[in-house]
């Protein structure tokens, strides 16, 4: 009974949604504050809907509901419950659930917080969420409904996916998804902008705390999602570019570069009608993401079940989202003013280089991705373009990024003295120069790339650093003075300075972890060790085992380091039976920020496998640095202009009444 | 207009001429990166009848899709050799590395790699799918040209 709950609480919020996406759009055509102020209550009710339907698919998990066909498919009495419910997002009808209810989650915040929005502006954004309400609603009840059902009903269900019975899995989807409907909110707010005409204050108050939320969490979920590839597929590798990975990397740059856009936007009045149009895009890439992912156009190490109808619908909610909007864009974009003008070396400067390079990565991983389905269109050969086309090209344009990140924060708005920057940077630079000489000393000779790319994170670290250091006078003060300004130094400063860092320390991580990791691999029986960096792993046993829904070979080794024992490390090999599917379990010891890493090949009947070993140097910087981002995100969201809900007037004198350059 | 309104103007535009040269630069630069890897760095998609009929030399970076021939996969200390074929053509193959988990007899699987000069293809990757019941698209389309598989059939016999 509750799945048809569910079923009709779907039915009832794309009714809902229908309303909603026409009603408060004609309200604000024709000023009529009744019909606007329809928005608000009917986001709430869809996102009450959405919620009770998606606890009705929980409960349907819960209680091994094999009625359900997407149940049946998906779940086993056997599995642990934590996986039972998680199981919920782990298939295509499940996560696309997810996806709408954080669709109308965010609508709802907005329906909620957005009291001080201007009412017409509220009124189109909220209409414009509906409109992908409507358009996902429909895609789910035509295609892809949770909730059918089996007649007669199946006793035992066919398992989730092994590879997905993992925590790293059951937490990445929901928010990689956070971040990707997150940037609905911006693509709303540039559409609705397009529809009025004009763009105020209020707009760009608004769009960048979004996207910061969003780009918060997409970071933090491509991050789980490579760190899930890590040590869930036993390959060691961190990053594949593999085409699902560069769907969600695609908006990340693009919301990367929506991200800086807006600051310009909110302090300088500047570069609107770009950020209109990168706000577009960014949605625009979630959403071929989602094409990517669910049409299986791609061939991906990582799929959903495929299905040509699904991939067909949603190439259609593309089309006419991307198209749409892009129209939009092109026919009211000269309405929209622009504001303030700027000398090339400033601020502004500095951030429209950031979306410039932002959009070429953007751009570059887009051809990579899709030019093997252009190519075999135009040939009707098959092609595959790998990672070493990504690792050529998107290197080389992401570089002088990189080392223009230090700069940035130091240049004054309008108009900003390189020279008189560069001088302050001197001490970091000194820094970054003596880690470059010191990697090469201790590498002796060996290739100079990876110093360089040492010296390269060092610097971006340091530069974050030197800005808060710089900002508060420490070395120009007394030490209470600068104390008494470090702790009064905006929010804001404090979160683009971590942000900045933690992407020095991903880039340390993987220059580390890419240039000076080893890897071993040998087929070994009881009593073998083998050696790598210094590691020394003895190969003690081998021992069967049978658990929840699975058997397992474990391997025991000891794992040593010169004399001293680190201790014991067990990967093993699983296969669960009721999919006869077998997963490579890794194991992995953590010594400071680097790892040990053994996989486990097949085990034969004497005992021997192929054991693979790997050192990997710093590598948990590659993750930690984006933790820091993520940090970085929430500390700048805290920001005191953004906390407090200051009215509008208010909120303008302050803008306005503040002295250029001081303290941003 | 007045002297400064036209002075303003002037540095307006010559702001804009290098923010216009800037992206022109970098778009160019990013656009002849794009073009050379594209040119050195893809791999054509081939299926061991293709290797046999086309005659493809020695050292031609390429990713070959086809089914393991039952009964041809044979461990060799850490490394593995089997056999990939189409149905029609066979062609011997080698990997140096940890199989993925879901490399079996008869199902399919796409190798990375080049074929040496005695004919063998030695890949340096292989990647087999996440879905037991799953047939990589390539191999998928091989083995239908081949007319020896349909899509929603079991797969053909490989012994």
């Amino acid at each position: 009974m509750t799945a048809e709950l569910g079923h009709f609480a779907l039915i009832l919020a794309l009714v809902l949604a229908l309303v909603q996406s026409v009603v408060p759009i004609v309200g604000a055509r024709r000023g009529d504050a009744m019909l606007m102020a329809t928005a608000s209550p009917l986001s709430l009710a869809q996102f009450l809907l959405v919620t009770f339907s998606f606890a009705c698919l929980v409960n349907a998990y819960v209680v091994s509901d094999f009625s359900v066909r997407n149940v049946y498919e998906n779940s086993h009495t056997l599995k642990p419950m934590i996986y039972k419910i998680t199981g919920t997002w782990g298939n295509h009808e499940g996560s696309l659930l997810l996806w709408v209810l954080i669709l109308t989650l965010f609508s709802a915040l907005v329906a909620a917080f957005g009291r001080n929005l201007p009412l017409t502006l509220k009124a189109n954004v909220l209409g414009v969420q509906a409109w992908i309400s409507v358009a996902f609603l429909l895609f789910m009840l035509k295609t892809s409904n949770p909730f059918w059902r089996l007649d007669p009903a199946p006793l035992e269900g066919n398992d989730l996916n092994p590879l997905l019975q993992d925590i790293g899995l059951a937490i990445h989807p929901p928010l990689l998804y956070i971040g990707y409907v997150g940037f609905s909110i911006t693509f709303s707010f540039a559409v609705a902008a397009l529809i009025e005409g004009r763009l105020d204050s209020a707009w760009a108050r608004w769009v960048r705390p979004w996207a910061l939320l969003a780009w918060m969490f997409l970071t933090i979920g491509i991050s789980m999602g490579s760190y899930w590839a890590y040590y869930e597929l036993g390959w060691g590798g961190w990053w594949f570019w593999d085409p699902v990975e560069n769907a969600s990397f695609m908006p990340w740059l693009a919301g990367t570069a929506l991200l800086h856009s807006a600051i310009v936007v909110e302090k300088r009045n500047a570069l609107r009608v770009w950020t209109v149009l990168l706000a577009i895009l960014t949605f625009s890439l979630s959403l071929l993401g989602t094409f990517i992912v669910r049409s299986g156009l791609l061939t991906s190490v990582h799929s959903f079940a495929t299905d040509p109808e699904r991939g067909l619908f949603i190439l259609l909610i593309l089309v006419v989202f991307i198209g749409g909007s892009l129209s939009l864009f092109a026919l009211r974009a000269r309405e929209l003013s622009e504001g303030g003008v700027f000398q090339p070396i400033s601020r502004e400067g500095a951030l429209v280089f950031n979306n410039l390079i932002l959009s070429a990565c953007t751009a570059t991983v887009l051809i990579g991705t899709l030019y093997p389905l252009f190519y075999e269109w135009i040939t009707d050969q098959k092609i595959s373009v790998g990672p070493p086309f990504f690792n050529l090209t998107m290197v080389p344009i992401a570089i002088p990024l990189l080392f223009a990140i230090p700069y940035g924060p130091f240049l004054a708005w309008k108009r900003g003295d390189l020279f008189a920057v560069s001088q302050r940077l001197m001490v970091v630079f000194a820094c970054a120069i003596a880690a470059t000489l010191f990697m090469y000393w201790v590498q002796f000779g060996g290739p100079v790339l990876a110093p360089l790319g040492i010296g390269l994170g060092v610097w971006i670290v340091l530069g974050a650093l030197a800005e808060l250091l710089y900002r508060s006078k420490a070395f120009e003060a007394a030490p209470s003075e600068a104390w008494r300004r470090f702790k009064n130094l905006p929010r804001a400063t404090f979160g683009a300075a971590l942000g900045h860092a933690g992407m020095g320390i991903t880039v340390l991580g993987a220059v580390s972890v890419t240039a000076y990791g080893t890897e071993v691999l040998q087929e070994m029986r009881p009593g073998d060790t083998i050696e790598t960096a210094g590691y020394v792993m003895t190969f003690d046993d081998v021992r069967s085992a049978e658990r929840f829904n699975f058997r397992e070979d474990v391997g025991f080794f000891t794992v040593r380091y010169g004399d001293n024992v680190l201790g014991e490390m067990k990967p093993s090999k699983r296969v669960y039976p009721a999919r006869n599917f077998p997963t490579t379990e890794s194991a992995i010891r953590t010594v400071g920020f680097s790892q040990v890493y053994i996989s486990l090949g097949d085990v034969k009947a004497d005992k021997t496998a192929v054991v693979r070993a790997y050192y990997k140097p710093y590598v948990t910087l590659i993750w930690i640095g984006t933790i820091f981002m993520f940090i970085g995100g929430m500390v700048s969201l805290a920001d005191r202009r953004l906390r407090i809900g200051v009215p509008e007037k208010r909120a303008k004198q302050r803008t306005d009444a503040a002295p250029v350059g001081a303290a941003e | 207009m007045t002297q400064t309104g036209t002075m303003i103007k002037k540095g307006k535009k010559q702001r804009r001429l290098v923010l216009i040269g800037a992206v022109g630069v970098v778009l160019v630069a990013a656009m002849a990166l794009v073009l050379t890897a594209l040119d050195d760095q893809i791999a054509l998609f081939k299926s061991p009848s293709d290797i046999a009929n086309e005659g493809i030399g020695p050292g031609v970076r390429l990713r070959v899709g086809g089914l393991v021939k039952e009964g041809s996969w044979k461990r060799t200390g850490t490394g593995h050799e089997f056999v990939v074929t189409d149905s029609a053509n066979d062609l011997p193959a080698t990997y140096g590395g940890i199989v993925p988990d879901l490399f079996r007899e008869g199902q399919g699987v796409v190798l990375e790699g080049s074929v040496s000069p005695e004919g063998v293809f030695v890949a340096d990757t292989v990647l087999a799918k996440h879905d037991e019941n799953y047939v990589p698209k390539e191999v998928a389309e091989a083995l239908k040209q081949q007319g020896v598989w349909k899509p929603g059939e079991p797969l053909p016999p490989t012994n």
